[in-house]
C-alpha cells in the first residue's frame, strides 16, 4: 500500500541539550508490519527519540521521514493526521470528562459522524472499559487509565503507534493482556514502536528490537541476537 | 424537534430534556411579557443586567470551556464602544448607517482579537500569562482613552473627551416606510434579550458540537489534544476571537444603552467583575453563567443603592467565597447536589419496592 519501503525512518537524527547529547546521529527503519522495541538504559535518548518523530522537541539535525515525507519541521498534530499517533509514558488522558467523552474526542476527526457511537462501542469493549463509560477518566485504575489512553491513541486510526512504556505499573496479567492487544492491532495491520523495560513483555511482541544506548544505536535485531550480544547484555539487560 | 434538541444537549452542558426547555420557554415568555407588566425603570434595568451577559457567556466560553482565563474582555468591550460611538456619531441620524455602526464596532475588535490571539497563542503564550497579557491591554486602552480630553482628539465629529467619556450616540432604528421603530425602552429590551436567546443556544449548539469536544479537550490537556491531531493554537485563536466579539455585543450594546461609553468601562474594576460572575455561578456551564450574571448584576445594583463601594466588596466576598467552598460555582453546585439527591430518591423507592 505505501510505496516507501519503511513506514518511519530517521537519518541522522540529533538532539543537543546543552553539552548533553540525548540523541546523537540515530538512523532507525521501521518497516510496515513491525512491532518494534525500542530498549536500553535510562538516559539512552529513548523517549527524547519519540518526542522527535513527534514534534514536541525541534530536532539539532537530521531527517525524519514518514511514509517517504519528509516531517522533521511539521508541527505535531500535522504529524497526527498524518497517521502517527501516542500512548505518553504518563497517562495523558482528560481525568474531569467520562470515558466515553475521552474516545469520542480522540476518534471524531477520524471517523464520520454516523459510525461514532459504533466505534465507542467497539473501543470499550476492546478495551474492556464498557462498565466504566460513564465514570470520569480520572476515577479510574491506573492500568486502566493506561488503557483507555491506548485507546485513544488507536481511535485515530494511525498508521503508525508509538507506546511509551505501555505497561508501567501494570500487574503481570495486565501486561500479557496488553501485550495481545499490541499483537491484535499489528495483526489488524498497524506498525507498532514500543518503549519498554520489561523483557518478557518484549518477548511476547517484538518483531525486532533496537537497543540504544547514549543516544546511539547501540544493536539493532531480533531479540535472540541481542540477547547474544555480551556488551547489551553488559549495559542493559544484566548477568541473568 | 427531538433533533433541534439533541443539538443543544449534551454533556458539556447542564439542562436537557422536556422540563428544562419548558421551563426555559416559559422564562423567556416572562422576560418578553415584561414591558407589559413592569415600570418603565424596571425594564430599563433588566436590559442593563443582560447586556453584560454577553461578555461574561464569552468568557465562560473562553476560561470554563478552553481553559483560557483572559482577564481583559473590556479591552473587547471598550474598543467596540468607542468603535460604534465613533461611527454612528459620524454617520448621524441614518437608520441603516446605524447598523453600519454596529457591524463596525464587532468587527473592529475582532479584528484585533485574531491579531493579538495570533501573537499570545502562536508565541507560546499560555496559562496565568494569557491574564497577563489581556489585562496590560485593556489598561493600556484604559489609560490611553482617558488621556483624550483635549480637543485634538477628535475623530470626524466625534470628540474622545478623555476621562468623561463620550455620549450622545444615536440610538439604533428601523425604518418601513412611513413606520419607525426606535430601539429605546422596551424595543431596545427585546433586542437584547432576543440576542441573547440566539447567542444562548448558538453556544450551546457549539459546546455540544465536535467543535466544543476538542474545546473541553484542550482545557483538559493541550498537549493530548495536540496528540490526537488538532490543531490547538488554532482552536485557541477561534475561540478567543468568538469570546472577543460577545464582549464587543456587550460593549455596543451598553452604549447604545446609555448612550455613553468611558474608559473606566476598561478599568481594573470593570475588568474584574466578568470572572467574578463567570467564576461564581460555574464558568463550566453556559446556563450557569447567564444565571449567576443577572444574579449579581442585580444584587450590585440593588447594594448600590447605599454606596457602589459596598456591592464591590461583597462582589470579593462572593469570590472568596466561591473559591474557598463551591470552586465549580454556587449554580453547578447546587444543581448537582440536588441532582444526588433526586438520584438517591430514586434508588431508594425502587430499593423498597417488594421484588
Amino acid at each position: 500500500m505505501t510505496s516507501a519501503p519503511y513506514l518511519l525512518e530517521t537519518r541522522d537524527l540529533k538532539k543537543y541539550f546543552g553539552g548533553l547529547y540525548a540523541t546523537n546521529g540515530v538512523d532507525v527503519k521501521v518497516a510496515p508490519g513491525e512491532i518494534r522495541c525500542l530498549i536500553g538504559p535510562n538516559g539512552a535518548g529513548k523517549s527524547t527519540l519519540f518526542k522527535l518523530i513527534l514534534g514536541t522537541y525541534e530536532p539539532t539535525g537530521g531527517t525524519i521521514l514518514f511514509d517517504g515525507e519528509d516531517i522533521t519541521h511539521l508541527r505535531s498534530h500535522s504529524r497526527v493526521q498524518r497517521g502517527l499517533s501516542i500512548k505518553f509514558q504518563v497517562p495523558g488522558i482528560f481525568h474531569a470528562l467520562s470515558v466515553e467523552q475521552n474516545l469520542r474526542i480522540a476518534l471524531q476527526r477520524a471517523v464520520a459522524p454516523a459510525a461514532r457511537n459504533d466505534e465507542i462501542e467497539r473501543l470499550l469493549v476492546l478495551l474492556d472499559l464498557a462498565h466504566q463509560r460513564t465514570e470520569l477518566a480520572g476515577n479510574l485504575s491506573h492500568g486502566q487509565q493506561q488503557w483507555l489512553e491506548i485507546g485513544m491513541a488507536i481511535a485515530c486510526r494511525p498508521k503508525l503507534l508509538l507506546l511509551d512504556e505501555p505497561t508501567a505499573g501494570m500487574s503481570p496479567e495486565e501486561t500479557f493482556k496488553t501485550g495481545e492487544l499490541v499483537k491484535r492491532l499489528n495483526a489488524e495491520g498497524m506498525t507498532v514502536v514500543v518503549i519498554e523495560h520489561d523483557m518478557t513483555f518484549v518477548r511476547q511482541i517484538a518483531t525486532r528490537v533496537t537497543v540504544l544506548h547514549f543516544g546511539k544505536i547501540f544493536d539493532e535485531g531480533t531479540l535472540d541476537d541481542i540477547v547474544k550480544n555480551e556488551d547489551v547484555v553488559r549495559i542493559y539487560l544484566g548477568k541473568a | 424537534m427531538r433533533n433541534l434538541t439533541s443539538l443543544l444537549e449534551g454533556p458539556q452542558t447542564m439542562g436537557r430534556g422536556p422540563i428544562f426547555w419548558s421551563a426555559f420557554a416559559a422564562v423567556v415568555l416572562a422576560a418578553a411579557a415584561l414591558p407589559a407588566f413592569a415600570s418603565a425603570f424596571t425594564v430599563t434595568n433588566v436590559a442593563f443586567f443582560l447586556v453584560w451577559v454577553f461578555m461574561a457567556l464569552g468568557l465562560s466560553l473562553l476560561w470554563g470551556y478552553t481553559g483560557i482565563l483572559s482577564f481583559g474582555q473590556t479591552a473587547f468591550f471598550g474598543l467596540a464602544g468607542y468603535a460604534y460611538g465613533v461611527a454612528s456619531i459620524n454617520f448621524g441620524d441614518s437608520a441603516i448607517l446605524g447598523w453600519v455602526s454596529v457591524v463596525i464596532a464587532l468587527a473592529l475588535p475582532a479584528l484585533f482579537a485574531a491579531l493579538l490571539g495570533y501573537l499570545m497563542f502562536y508565541g507560546g503564550v499560555r496559562d496565568v500569562f494569557v491574564g497577563i497579557v489581556t489585562l496590560s491591554v485593556t489598561l493600556v486602552f484604559e489609560t490611553f482613552m482617558a488621556q483624550t480630553a483635549g480637543p485634538e482628539w477628535t475623530i470626524g465629529s466625534a470628540r474622545l473627551n478623555g476621562f468623561n467619556g463620550m455620549s450622545g450616540m444615536p440610538p439604533l432604528m428601523l425604518r418601513f416606510g412611513e413606520h419607525e421603530i426606535l430601539f429605546d425602552g422596551p424595543p431596545f429590551f427585546w433586542l437584547a434579550l432576543a440576542l441573547l436567546v440566539l447567542v444562548y443556544l448558538g453556544l450551546r449548539m457549539l459546546a455540544n458540537s465536535s467543535f466544543g469536544n476538542v474545546l473541553v479537550a484542550i482545557r483538559e490537556n493541550p498537549d493530548r489534544a495536540e496528540m490526537l491531531g488538532y490543531n490547538v493554537r488554532l482552536y485557541q485563536l477561534i475561540v478567543f476571537v468568538i469570546g472577543s466579539v460577545l464582549a464587543a455585543m456587550s460593549g455596543v450594546l451598553y452604549t447604545l444603552w446609555g448612550s455613553y461609553i468611558t474608559p473606566s468601562s476598561m478599568g481594573l474594576t470593570a475588568a474584574a467583575l466578568p470572572i467574578i460572575w463567570v467564576a461564581a455561578g460555574g464558568r463550566k456551564d453556559l446556563t450557569a453563567t447567564v444565571i449567576s450574571t443577572v444574579a449579581l448584576l442585580w444584587v450590585s445594583q440593588t447594594l448600590a443603592i447605599y454606596g457602589s463601594q459596598y456591592a464591590l466588596v461583597l462582589m470579593g466576598f462572593i469570590l472568596l467565597f466561591v473559591v474557598m467552598f463551591a470552586p465549580e460555582g454556587f449554580v453547578v453546585t447546587s444543581v448537582k447536589a440536588i441532582g444526588t439527591k433526586l438520584q438517591r430518591r430514586k434508588a431508594m423507592t425502587v430499593s423498597r419496592k417488594p421484588s
